[in-house]
């Protein structure tokens, strides 16, 4: 019969996106030094101006100490064991999907992500990136019709290298931290999007990220740039083959929001968590944060967590433009040994700024997961506000849930609301569901999926079920 | 028959609660079971439904001659065991519509019905929340969630007029509910109740059974049924108090 423990037992579920693509890769020797910085910018036929971007960061990263003040706890990673680059050996960009290797298009068919004409799913334009390079961006024809640009960060980096200069790099300077500086000197691709101004983005955009190479650290990073009175909806997934050795995912994603332009970037992170005794994983450290530089430019935040090993992550709003609008809405739920370390920032600098965060934590098995969030109000945030909402559910009596909530405020006319609860599903809870004809696993992920709601209602129409069933697979297993 | 229960013992956190029970329900009856607070009246209900915190140590529950405690509690309401919850229990999130909808397809796909989708469940719970008199706005809120305790009693009766149940168990609904309230589910049980299936009121009170005529009435004290009559042992009861019991109760341990 079911009991809390079992609950705990029940989340033991398969990664079915655990396999590994057998494909020729071209790696280049572990380790990290400027002839291997310069090597990748060689490999990727860089411009000048982005090589001595990337020294330069290289610089400030051996001058910067990993942090850890984070609630994470792992082992040390030795950054020389590591390899930077890594390709599949036939990596020229193709012109048309028929040229792309099968074995590819077939990898991403089995991730649900078919890439040729007649599968390629409607309305969403996706760039497939597996590890360092992008292997094909669909739709982007029919997009450039609207003036909108959405390609590889590679393709970028040379085609539109003025937008580059102008934006790279300057919402996460690549001081900014350990991890960003280093994502900096090393990142291999990623993608980027333009939206001119006026133009509402005419389907959803989409990147997926998959690691295959289990020694290699995937380093993407993401640029998305709204001009003035435009829109666009960005959706991030990502997965890994199983290992037993640890993987570093290091991102960066920057946004920028001109006046009264709003971009909503979700992300669905499946990266593998690692087994039930917690031996492998994805190590995931990401620099996310946008820039609200436009009066009334709104940015929106919506993750839903449920891979990696170690998360660390706190996608952010810096509120510049006058009644610019930040919002963060989180779904982490980590199992077994899995340790996340989550949150947000919302920076108030404008006057009558206003930001909300909701985040819904859920620790099961093992696992450790903590919101850490600051909201700051700046000395001329006048009339500025900020709702947040931090609510945790523990599954099982063996898991932890930790809130951070800092709060300062340089501005005595601004309004900063923090509620903050914890609920674990109980026994009776469960009868309940179950003596009205409901399995034990569906009403458990009922409740998960009621108490994830208000943060799915966010997600594009597209993914909201997707996510809603990744968390169902999540929690999927046998009942003892 | 549709219950057999028999001999049946239970212990909660090694408590001896139920000392040897036997019940036998036919199809068409309605029982009403009474007894004071901690008779084992609420235990005996959630062994039948199955809630896990309880042990049965001895004894043998029949549901229209299946094993009942060799299956999940899930199984049970799909085959047609319903227990109307004294607390009914808040499902913060989960929508109250979603919640019927999924457990009456449970219940229809265990007897080959088709499953419903949202519009033709849709239908169907607004002519059935008529027998309860319901507002449909109680369908958009999370289960339960800041019900007042008669619509949460009434919501009880909403689930049992969709599931359909084979035997209904009834834990104290009359309990917290006004005279109009008591009325509407009073009538609604009434309704519900056919020649093919069976009634199990537990209840502390003369009330309800004066709106429900019940076949058997069952005293329950110290774990075990103590007296067995028609409708007028509840007249007496409510005349007499439950005083009385305590010298039957002496003497039937004594014979043990």
């Amino acid at each position: 019969m079911a009991s809390q423990n079992q609950v705990g037992n029940i989340i033991s579920q398969p990664y079915k996106y655990g396999f590994i693509t057998d494909i020729e890769t071209e790696k280049i020797s572990k380790g990290i030094n400027e002839d291997i910085i310069k090597l990748i910018s060689n490999k990727k036929k860089e411009p000048e101006f982005l090589l001595n971007f990337r020294l330069k960061a290289y610089k400030q990263w051996l001058k910067l100490e990993e942090p850890d003040w984070a609630n994470l706890g792992y082992s040390p990673i030795d950054y020389q064991e590591l390899i930077y680059y890594a390709a599949p050996k036939d990596n020229h960009k193709k012109a048309s999907l028929d040229e792309v290797d099968p074995k590819l298009l077939e990898t991403f068919n089995k991730l649900g992500i078919p890439l040729n004409e007649q599968k390629r799913l409607s309305n969403v334009a996706v760039d497939a990136v597996f590890d360092s390079v992008s292997i094909a961006t669909t739709y982007k024809e029919k997009l450039a019709e609207h003036g909108v640009i959405f390609c590889s960060m590679s393709e970028a980096v040379n085609e539109f290298p003025d937008l580059i200069k102008l934006y790279l790099g300057s919402v996460v300077p690549s001081s900014d931290n350990y991890f960003a500086a280093l994502n900096s000197a090393v990142f291999s691709d990623g993608s980027f999007v333009f939206v001119p101004k006026g133009v509402n983005c005419p389907m959803e955009l989409s990147s997926y990220f998959r690691i295959n190479s289990g020694d290699t650290g995937q380093f993407e990073r993401t640029l998305i740039v709204a001009e003035e009175g435009s829109s666009v909806s960005y959706l991030e997934g990502c997965t890994a083959p199983m290992f037993d050795t640890n993987t570093l995912h290091a991102a960066v994603v920057e946004l920028i929001a001109l006046d009264d332009s709003s971009i909503k970037y979700s992300t669905v992170q499946n990266w593998y968590a690692g087994n039930e005794k917690g031996v492998g994983g994805i190590y995931n450290f990401v620099t996310k944060r946008g820039q609200c530089k436009g009066k009334r430019s709104k940015i929106s935040w919506s993750q839903v967590e449920t891979g990696s090993a170690i998360t660390w992550k706190y996608p952010s709003c810096i509120l510049l433009g006058e009644r610019s609008v930040g919002e963060f809405y989180s779904v982490a739920l980590t199992n077994n040994y899995q340790k996340a370390d989550t949150g947000t920032k919302m920076i108030h600098v404008g006057a009558n700024t206003s930001s909300t965060i909701v985040s819904k934590g859920i620790s099961a098995g093992h696992s450790s997961n903590s919101y850490r969030g600051l909201v700051q109000m700046g000395p001329n945030a006048s009339g500025a506000r900020n709702y947040s909402q931090c609510d945790s559910m523990l599954i099982g009596d063996k898991a932890a849930a930790n809130t951070y909530p800092y709060i300062r405020s340089q501005q005595p006319v601004s309004n900063i609301e923090h509620e903050a609860s914890t609920c674990r599903i109980s026994e009776d809870q469960l009868f309940y569901l179950q003596s009205r004809g409901i399995g034990f696993e569906e009403a458990v992920s009922m409740m998960v999926s009621g108490f994830c709601r208000d943060v799915f209602n966010q997600l594009p129409m597209e993914f909201a079920a997707e996510a809603d069933k990744l968390l169902a697979l999540k929690l999927e297993g046998s009942v003892g | 028959m549709i219950l057999d229960i028999s001999n049946l013992h239970v212990n909660v956190e090694d408590q001896p609660i139920l000392k040897g029970v036997n019940l036998k329900i036919n199809a068409g009856e309605i029982h009403a079971i009474m007894g004071r607070n901690g008779s084992g009246k609420s235990t005996l209900s959630k062994v039948i439904a199955g809630h896990p915190a309880y042990l049965v140590t001895s004894g043998s529950i029949k549901f229209n001659n299946q094993d009942l405690l060799s299956i999940e509690p899930e199984q049970r309401a799909r085959s047609g065991v319903f227990l109307g919850f004294q607390y009914p229990i808040e499902i913060p999130g989960v929508s109250n519509l979603e919640f019927l909808r999924v457990a009456t397809n449970s219940r229809r796909q265990e007897r080959g019905e088709e499953e419903l989708d949202t519009f033709e469940f849709e239908d169907l719970v607004n002519e059935r929340l008529k027998i309860v008199q319901m507002n449909p706005t109680f369908l958009e809120r999370s289960v339960n969630e800041g019900f007042s305790g008669g619509e949460k009693k009434r919501n009880e009766i909403l689930q049992m007029a969709l599931l359909e149940p084979t035997l209904a168990i009834l834990d104290e609904t009359d309990s917290g509910l006004d005279i109009d309230a008591l009325r509407i589910v009073a009538s609604g049980v009434k309704k519900l109740a056919k020649p093919n299936t069976a009634t199990l009121l537990i209840t502390h009170y003369q009330r309800l059974l004066n709106e429900i005529t019940p076949d058997f009435v069952h005293v329950m004290s110290g774990g075990r049924i103590l007296r067995t009559g028609g409708g007028e042992l509840a007249t007496k009861l409510e005349e007499s108090g439950y005083d009385w019991l305590d010298n039957e109760q002496n003497i039937k341990e004594e014979e043990n």
